[in-house]
């Protein structure tokens, strides 16, 4: 089955990204398709590369780049929720003027237009969060 | 923009303000509205408040973005089905929600009614019927 994932929560504050997680890790296993993994309102503070962690506990902006990485898994931010909160890519530091950036590829961001054409081309679009 | 033409449900459960669900929800609507599904929204439980009138602000200090809905019908947005238990818990009727139109053209852009007010049972019967639920 082809799988759209939508992230609304932000890391340790709240599950939903560790359930997302492991949800998207075990559909991967078992050899579904992730067609994109959303990330919205809070959501986006998921790809902060500045994130840190405590050593004893999981990471879990690394643990999703891992995942990426590993499966090719296409993970977006929405544009209008990161600009809100503070998650910068090069594109978007230049357009706004920032001297700083601060996503963790393959994070990337873009529209809300990804996610409502996840929805499209997905059998199932799983969404967590409160 | 595509072929594939869904039943896209947008659910609405929390109140316009204290988070930023609501309105984020709203810009998903928006922008979603490019794509050409076939759209509904849903209200239930504190989500009913996001459609009341006479939303102030002020006090508050936050955009007060209630507007926004009576230009759904300019989007398409016809069906907007609200839960009557979720208005009835709350002390609300109909009477306090904005009184939100689109225009058929169809029928000489007469302007028609998008709220229905619906049962919590027909609330269930619409997500199943749905093959995409935004839930916010």
């Amino acid at each position: 089955m082809k799988f759209a994932i939508q992230v609304n929560e932000g890391p340790y504050q709240h599950q939903a990204s560790d359930s997302a997680y492991f949800f998207t890790k075990a559909a991967l296993e078992k050899g579904h398709e992730i067609f994109r993994v959303f990330f919205y309102h809070d959501g986006v503070n998921n790809s902060t590369n500045l994130t840190t962690p405590p050593q004893d506990d999981r990471n879990i902006v690394e643990r999703w780049a891992e995942l990426a990485e590993q499966h090719n898994l296409d993970m977006v931010v929405c544009v209008a929720a990161a600009q809100r909160r503070g998650i910068v890519d090069e594109g978007e530091a230049k357009r706004n003027g920032k001297d700083a950036t601060n996503i963790r590829e393959p994070f990337r961001i873009s529209g809300l237009g990804q996610l409502v054409e996840a929805a499209i081309q997905s059998d199932r679009l799983v969404v967590f969060g409160d | 923009m595509s072929e594939t033409i869904k039943q896209f449900l947008y659910l609405n459960r929390k109140a316009p303000y204290g988070t930023i669900y609501a309105w984020e929800s709203l810009e998903v609507v928006l922008i979603g509205a490019a794509f050409d599904q076939d759209v509904s929204l849903a209200f239930v439980d504190d989500g009913v408040y996001q459609l009341t009138k006479g939303q102030d602000t002020a006090g508050i200090g936050m955009k007060n973005f209630s507007p926004t809905y009576a230009a759904l019908g300019d989007y398409e947005v016809k069906k907007i089905f609200v839960e009557k238990e979720s208005l009835e818990e709350r002390g609300l009727s109909l009477d306090d929600l904005q009184h939100l139109v689109w225009e058929d053209e169809d029928d000489d852009y007469a302007e028609k009614d998008s709220i229905k007010l619906v049962s919590r049972d027909e609330m269930a019967a619409i997500m199943d019927g749905a093959d995409v639920v935004f839930s916010f």
